[in-house]
C-alpha cells in the first residue's frame, strides 16, 4: 500500500505526465460538450462556404471541408468516434487479456504453457493484416471494427496479467487465505485484484493510444467508420487529398490525433515510472 | 548451426500452413463474392465467370488446387486486376516495398542506436531529454499522420520534395515515405538502446574495462554495444512487422507502386487472392525475420546455446 | 628515500541519493611503498573497497571525492581522463573480486587480454596475442592457446581468476589493487590463487595491496596491515606486529575470530557482537565503542586519533592505532 503512495508522488512531480493528463481531460471534454458552443452540425452542408480557412470571425472556426461542412464539427465528431471506439475495444482487449492471463497464470503446468505458445505465434504475425482482412470477409460493419480490433490488442495485457498471476499465486499471503479457509471469490477480489491493478493500468493506458491508432489507420484506408460517419482517420484521409488547395482539413484533425495519442503515450510511461512496472522477460 | 537452421525452417512451414488454411477457408466463407461489387451480372455470366475462376468446385477441391498451385509459386490469378496474376503482381511490387521497408529499418538502427547510447552516456542532460521527447514523438504518431504532414512542410511549402508520385530510380520520390516509415522504429530503438545502455554502464565487466584504461569509445564499441543491444534485437521482429503495416499506408498516400498498395486495394475490392497472397507474403517474410533475430542473439550473448 | 608507490591523503568518499549524504570513507591517508604488499582489512561497510575504487577513479556519478591520490609522483585524484587512462591498466591495475561478472561475456579471453597490450604498448594484434599466451602460462593456465579462443563463462571461477591476475600484469604494473580476490573462490582454490599472488610478486617485484575481510587470506603475504573500520583506518602496524600484538580491540576481536589449525577446537566459535555502524549514522566518539568490552565514558565522547602506540616495533614500520586504550603488551 505505501508504494501507492510513492507512486502518487513519483507521477506528481513528473510535468509531462500530468500536462498530457491535463490535454487529455481537454480534449474529452471538448469532445462532450464542445458542439454547443458552435450550432453548425456536422452534416450540415454550407455552400456558401466550400473549403473555407479557419477563421474566428466567421461562423466555422475550424473552416469548411470540401462539402462545405463545418470542422469544427466534423474534427469533434471525429474525436469522439475514435475516443469511443478506442476505449469500448480497449475494453474489450482488455476483458479478454485479463481472462486470458488470469487464467493461464492460475492453473499453470501445460495449459498455461499451451496458452503462451498460442500467444507467442499470435505476437509473431502482422495481426493488422488479419484484422484488415476480416474487415474484408466480413464487411465494413462497425460492430466487426471493434471486435477484430479487440481481438487484437489483448496479447501483451495477458501476458502481463499472466505474469503477476503466477507470481502472486506463490505469495506465501495467497496460502495463508486459501488456508484459513476463504473462498475463492474473496481471495481473487481482495488479494488478487488489488496487487495487479497497477500493471494493468499502466498498460491499459497504453493499450487506448495503440487501438485509436489502429482504428485510425483502418478508418485512413477506408475500411473502418464509414461515411457520413466521421473518424479521425477518414479525416485525415479526406485532408490529405486536400493537402495543396487547403492544409487545414489535414492539420486541424491530424494535430488533434497526433496530440491526443502523445499525450496518452506519455500519461502511460508516466504511470509505468510512477508504479515501476516492468516489462516481463 | 546449420541443423538449428534447417529444424526452424521446418517448424516454420506449419505455422505457414495454418495461416493459409484459416485464411483461405475465412475468405471463402465470407458472404459474398468478388464480383458482387460490379453491377447485378446476368446470372450466365456470373455462372461463367464461377466456372472460369474455378469458384464453382466443391470448396475442398477449390482448397487443394490452391495450395497445390502455391508449392508451385504461383498464387492464382488477381480477381480485380483482370490481366495480371498474383504472382505478377508480388513480384512487380515487392522491391519497392522492400527498397522502402528494408531503407527505413536500415535507418532507423543506423540512427536510433548511437541517439540511445548519447542519451545514455548523457543521462539526465538537456540532450538526453531532447532526444527521448523526440523518441515519444516518433512512436507516439502514427505514419499516416506524419507523411502527410512532411508533404505539407517539405512539398507544399518549401517545395524541396515531391508529395507523392513515383518514379523507377528516382530517389526524390522516396524520401517523405522513408521517413514516415522510419520515425516510429527509430523511437523504439532509441529508447531501448539508452534503457539497455544504462543498465551495461552500471555492470562489473565494464568497471574492469575502465580499470584496464580503455578509452571510452573503446569501452563503448567493443564492451558495452552487444549486450546492450540485446532489447533491440528483440524488437527487430516487431519492428519489421510495424513498418511492414506502416508501409500499407504509406504507399497508399504516395502512390508508390509496392505490394502495401496492393494489398489495401485487394482489401478495398474484396480481391480475395490478392490479399490471401499478400498476408502470405507477409507472414514468410516475418518468419524468417524471426529466425535471422534468433541467429543475431546467438551471436549478442555467446551464453546462449541455440537448441533445434 | 623513494617517494612511496601509492600516497593518498585525507581522502573522502560521500555518495548522494536523493537529499542524503552518505559517507563511506571518511578522510584516510596512507602509503604504499615500492614493492611493499599492504593488507587493507575490514568488514563489508568499513569502505575498504571505496577507498581503492576513488584512487583508481571507478566510482559512479553521485559520488564526491575529496583530498589527494599520488601515483609514483603523480597527482591521478581528478585527473584528466586521458592521462589516468595512461596510468590505469598498466602501471596501475585492480583485480575484482567476482571474475565472473567482472570479465566480458561476448568476448574471448584472447582479446580482453590483448587489448590491454595494443591499447597501452602499441603491439599489433598478433603480438599482443603472443604475449597473451606466454601470460597465460606464467599464470599456470594449462592449455593456454586453447583457453584464449574461450569465452569467460567456458572457464571455471578459479581460472578466470587466473586471467584478471595475468590482464593485470601484462605490462609490468607498479602496483596491482586486488579486492578480495578470493571471496567469491571455493577454498581449495583460494590458496592456489595466494600462492600465485606470491609468485608473481617475487618475479616482478610490483606493490600489492590486498583488500579482505578475511585474515588468514592475507596473513602469509602481507608486510604490512591496515585495519579499517566505519570508514577509518583504525590501526596500522606490520603484519607481525599485529599478528603478534594488535593494538585496537577491534582488530584483536577479529584475530580471535579466525580459528587456528593447532590446539583443541574452541567449544564455540568466537563472534564479535554486534553490527558496525551504517554509514549514514552520525559519528559520536569512537565508531566501535558500542561493541568494545573495554570502552568508557570517553570512548562514547570523543574519537581517538591516529597516533603511535607505545611498545615494540618492528624496524621502518610505524605502529599507529585509533584507540584511548589501546591493547598494550
Amino acid at each position: 500500500m505505501s508504494s501507492r503512495v510513492g507512486a502518487a508522488r513519483r507521477l506528481r512531480s513528473n510535468p509531462g505526465a500530468l500536462c498530457a493528463a491535463l490535454i487529455i481531460a481537454v480534449i474529452v471534454a471538448l469532445t462532450l460538450f464542445g458542439p454547443w458552443f458552435n450550432p453548425n452540425g456536422s452534416q450540415t452542408l454550407d455552400w456558401s462556404h466550400v473549403a473555407s480557412p479557419p477563421t474566428w470571425q466567421s461562423a466555422h472556426w475550424f473552416g469548411t471541408d470540401r462539402l462545405g461542412r463545418d470542422l469544427y464539427a466534423r474534427t469533434l465528431e471525429g474525436a469522439r468516434v475514435s475516443l469511443a471506439v478506442g476505449l469500448l475495444a480497449s475494453a474489450v482487449s482488455l476483458l479478454i487479456g485479463i481472462g486470458y492471463g488470469a487464467l493461464a497464470g492460475f492453473i499453470g503446468g501445460r495449459t498455461d504453457h499451451l496458452m503462451m505458445r498460442i500467444i507467442e505465434t499470435l505476437s509473431g504475425l502482422p495481426l493488422i493484416f488479419f484484422v484488415i482482412f476480416l474487415n474484408v470477409v466480413l464487411g465494413r460493419n462497425e460492430y466487426i471494427l471493434f471486435l477484430s480490433i479487440g481481438a487484437v490488442g489483448w496479447l501483451t495485457m495477458a501476458r502481463i496479467v499472466r505474469g503477476q498471476t503466477m507470481s502472486l499465486r506463490r505469495r506465501e499471503f495467497i496460502e495463508a487465505a486459501i488456508v484459513s479457509g476463504a473462498g475463492t471469490a474473496r481471495i481473487i477480489v481482495k488479494h488478487v485484484i488489488p496487487n495487479v491493478i497497477g500493471p494493468v493500468v499502466v498498460y491499459a493506458t497504453l493499450t487506448v493510444p495503440h487501438i485509436i491508432m489502429l482504428e485510425s489507420f483502418l478508418s485512413f484506408l477506408g475500411l473502418g467508420v464509414q461515411e457520413p460517419h466521421a473518424s479521425l482517420g477518414t479525416l485525415i484521409a479526406a485532408g490529405a487529398g486536400e493537402m495543396e488547395a487547403a492544409p487545414w482539413i489535414l492539420l486541424i484533425p491530424g494535430g488533434l490525433l497526433a496530440v491526443l495519442l502523445l499525450a496518452l503515450n506519455l500519461l502511460g510511461d508516466g504511470l509505468r515510472d510512477a508504479l515501476d512496472v516492468r516489462e516481463p522477460a | 548451426m546449420l541443423r538449428y537452421f534447417l529444424t526452424r525452417l521446418a517448424g516454420a512451414v506449419p505455422t505457414l500452413f495454418v495461416i493459409v488454411t484459416i485464411t483461405f477457408f475465412l475468405v471463402r466463407a465470407a458472404p459474398g463474392g468478388p464480383f458482387d461489387q460490379e453491377q447485378t451480372l446476368p446470372p450466365q455470366i456470373m455462372a461463367n465467370l464461377q466456372t472460369a475462376y474455378g469458384l464453382d468446385q466443391p470448396i475442398w477441391t477449390q482448397y487443394a488446387r490452391y495450395l497445390r498451385a502455391l508449392a508451385h509459386g504461383d498464387f492464382g490469378p488477381s480477381f480485380k486486376y483482370k490481366d495480371f496474376s498474383v504472382t505478377e503482381l508480388i513480384v512487380q511490387g515487392f522491391p519497392v516495398t522492400l527498397e522502402i521497408g528494408a531503407t527505413a529499418m536500415v535507418l532507423a538502427l543506423l540512427l536510433g542506436v548511437p541517439i540511445g547510447t548519447f542519451a545514455a552516456l548523457h543521462r539526465n542532460s538537456a540532450a538526453d531529454y531532447a532526444a527521448m521527447s523526440l523518441a515519444v514523438v516518433g512512436i507516439a504518431i502514427p505514419s499516416f499522420v506524419v507523411l502527410p504532414f512532411l508533404g505539407l512542410v517539405f512539398g507544399i511549402y518549401v517545395h524541396w520534395l515531391p508529395v507523392a508520385g513515383w518514379e523507377p530510380r528516382s530517389m526524390r520520390y522516396l524520401v517523405l515515405p522513408i521517413a514516415a516509415l522510419t520515425l516510429p522504429p527509430l523511437g523504439v530503438i532509441a529508447r531501448l538502446t539508452r534503457a539497455g545502455m544504462l543498465e551495461v554502464l552500471r555492470s562489473d565487466f565494464l568497471r574492469t574495462a575502465a580499470a584496464k584504461g580503455l578509452p571510452l569509445r573503446i569501452m563503448i564499441w567493443r564492451h558495452a554495444l552487444r549486450p546492450a543491444l540485446l532489447p533491440v534485437a528483440s524488437y527487430l521482429a516487431p519492428a519489421v512487422a510495424s513498418i511492414m503495416t506502416g508501409s500499407l499506408v504509406v504507399e497508399s498516400i504516395a502512390g508508390l507502386p509496392g505490394i502495401g498498395r496492393y494489398m489495401v486495394q485487394g482489401a478495398l475490392n474484396r480481391d480475395y487472392t490478392l490479399v490471401l497472397g499478400m498476408v502470405i507474403i507477409y507472414s514468410t517474410l516475418l518468419i524468417v525475420m524471426g529466425l535471422f533475430v534468433d541467429l543475431l542473439y546467438a551471436w549478442l550473448d555467446p551464453r546462449v546455446r541455440l537448441h533445434p | 628515500m623513494t617517494p612511496p608507490t601509492l600516497g593518498i591523503e585525507e581522502l573522502r568518499v560521500s555518495f548522494t541519493q536523493g537529499p542524503t549524504v552518505i559517507p563511506a570513507v571518511r578522510g584516510v591517508s596512507l602509503a604504499v611503498a615500492p614493492g611493499e604488499c599492504v593488507a587493507v582489512v575490514g568488514e563489508s561497510g568499513s569502505g575498504k573497497t571505496q577507498l581503492f575504487m576513488a584512487a583508481m577513479g571507478l566510482l559512479p556519478r553521485n559520488a564526491a571525492v575529496d583530498g589527494r591520490v599520488r601515483f609514483e609522483g603523480e597527482d591521478i585524484l581528478g585527473a584528466p581522463l586521458g592521462r589516468l587512462n595512461r596510468i590505469r591498466g598498466s602501471r596501475l591495475t585492480m583485480v575484482f573480486q567476482d571474475p565472473m561478472t567482472s570479465l566480458t561475456p561476448h568476448l574471448k579471453i584472447g582479446i580482453q587480454l590483448a587489448e590491454v597490450l595494443v591499447c597501452h604498448a602499441g603491439m599489433s594484434w598478433s603480438e599482443a596475442g603472443a604475449a597473451a599466451r606466454r601470460m597465460l602460462e606464467r599464470v599456470r593456465v594449462p592449455d593456454p592457446q586453447h583457453r584464449l579462443n574461450q569465452y569467460p563463462h567456458e572457464l571455471s571461477g578459479g581460472l578466470r581468476q587466473r586471467v584478471m591476475i595475468g590482464m593485470s600484469l601484462l605490462c609490468n604494473p607498479g602496483l596491482l589493487i586486488a579486492d578480495e580476490p578470493t571471496t567469491a573462490l571455493d577454498v581449495s582454490v583460494q590458496a592456489q590463487i595466494i600462492d600465485l599472488l606470491r609468485a608473481m610478486r617475487e618475479e616482478i617485484g610490483m606493490a600489492l595491496v590486498l583488500i579482505s575481510h578475511d585474515l588468514s587470506v592475507v596473513a602469509g603475504l602481507a608486510d604490512r596491515l591496515l585495519v579499517m573500520y566505519a570508514g577509518r583506518i583504525v590501526e596500522s602496524a606490520s603484519a607481525v606486529e599485529v599478528f603478534a600484538r594488535a593494538r585496537h580491540p577491534y582488530t584483536a576481536a577479529l584475530l580471535k575470530c579466525v580459528p587456528g589449525l593447532t590446539g583443541p577446537p574452541p567449544a564455540r566459535l568466537p563472534t564479535l557482537p554486534g553490527q558496525p555502524p551504517r554509514p549514514q549514522d552520525p559519528e559520536r566518539g569512537c565508531a566501535f565503542a558500542p561493541r568494545c568490552s573495554r570502552a568508557e565514558e570517553r570512548c562514547r565522547a570523543q574519537r581517538p586519533m591516529l597516533q603511535e602506540a607505545g611498545g615494540a616495533q618492528a624496524v621502518g614500520a610505524a605502529s599507529l592505532v585509533a584507540c584511548h586504550f589501546p591493547l598494550l603488551p
